[in-house]
């Protein structure tokens, strides 16, 4: 492709190729502060466009790589960022087999982490970011990805992706990308974690608590017993049947020795005090 | 007819309250069984039996009326691929 980058996160290399420069542009300056890779990436992500003349008359990007979703319709140039983290984002969640993928936030604390497993719309992402910004660590905001020898949760702080009033709720903290509007999502701009994060991108965190938010309901926390969070878990994660045996042990791992609650909220603020909370 | 469960090597069990998560190996499925599902794949594990021996190996730990009354979940295990019927010997 005539421009690329290639950009590894935790344990993941991707190299991004484009037929424009500004996408590559982007992510070049969201991903700066991270490590330089000179290595083989481990996946392969194309923006292409859709047709060959929307390369130039209404600029459409077609998202392309190692792993695809037939159905991924193709994006303005303007979000070609956005269609840059999604293929990223397949990439992990169809063709990553080294970890057990869940999809959660994940933050780490005195060397233990906090799962944050819930569905789009959860709040997982901001509640990472409010977290991150209280001085804990983040190890990500899309997936959790847990080592099936040992455990562990290993990193993959990627740029948080947030949404609409978390942009604004989080935007004196802290380095930012793009502001993308009128997204299929919204607007959406990437919060870059800090650079102790991405300096720790490869020490993984032994899991402590896992909790399944609802956001937009009275404040509540109750206990997950292991049948629930089992289900719920097998449900999250991308990869768990392609692991097999592997996926089992892992996942029946994490759900005996972590304690799971679900909690809802109604606002960041209450989130935090009941994460707090249940935390110690 | 008798019952034979899948071999012991077949099947990774993880009790995880109220259900009990079975792998089984050769299907790479994973199957969530709630008693007494559980503890009719145990009986069956030194070796096949009955209907009726199976409900005399429970009736101790379970309030079965009668064999008959295993035969739904039996049927469920059968098609699972947890357990597999054979003629009786």
């Amino acid at each position: 492709m005539r421009h690329s980058v290639t950009v590894r996160v935790g344990p993941a290399a991707f190299r991004v190729g484009a037929d424009w420069r500004s996408p590559i542009e982007q992510l070049r300056d969201l991903y700066r502060d991270y490590p330089a890779f000179g290595g083989v990436p481990d996946f392969t992500v194309s923006l292409s466009a859709a047709r060959p003349w929307r390369r130039w008359i209404r600029p459409s990007v077609a998202i392309g790589g190692d792993f695809t979703l037939p159905e991924a319709a193709p994006l303005p140039l303007a979000h070609g960022l956005l269609a840059a983290e999604m293929a990223m984002n397949l990439q992990m969640a169809l063709g990553w087999r080294r970890h057990l993928l869940l999809h959660a936030a994940t933050v780490e604390r005195d060397g233990r982490a906090l799962i944050l497993c819930g569905e789009s719309g959860a709040g997982k992402s901001t509640l990472a970011a409010m977290l991150h910004r209280t001085g804990w660590r983040l190890l990500g905001d899309e997936f959790a990805l847990i080592d099936p020898a040992t455990g562990d949760v290993h990193p993959f702080p990627r740029p948080i992706s947030l949404k609409n009033s978390s942009v604004a709720l989080l935007r004196d903290h802290g380095r930012w990308g793009s502001l993308l509007t009128g997204t299929p999502k919204g607007d959406i701009r990437h919060l870059i974690p800090d650079p102790a994060s991405i300096a720790a991108m490869t020490r993984p965190a032994v899991p402590a608590l896992l909790l399944f938010p609802r956001f937009g309901f009275d404040a509540a926390a109750r206990e997950v017993g292991g049948s629930e969070g089992f289900v719920r878990l097998t449900t999250a994660s991308t990869n768990y049947t392609g692991l097999g045996e592997a996926g089992f042990r892992t996942l029946t791992r994490l759900v005996h020795h972590v304690p799971m609650a679900a909690i809802d909220y109604p606002d960041t603020d209450v989130a935090l005090t009941l994460i707090e909370e249940l935390w110690r | 007819m008798r019952f034979r469960a899948a071999p012991a090597d077949a099947l990774l069990q993880a009790s995880l309250d109220p259900f009990t998560a079975v792998f089984h190996r050769p299907s790479g499925q994973t199957h969530l069984l709630v008693s007494p599902a559980p503890e009719m794949l145990a009986a069956l594990a030194d070796g096949p039996l009955s209907l009726s021996d199976l409900h005399d190996a429970l009736a101790a730990a379970f309030q079965l009326e009668d064999a008959e009354g295993l035969a739904d979940r039996m049927a469920e295990l059968v098609a699972a691929g947890l357990v597999t019927a054979e003629p009786a010997a």
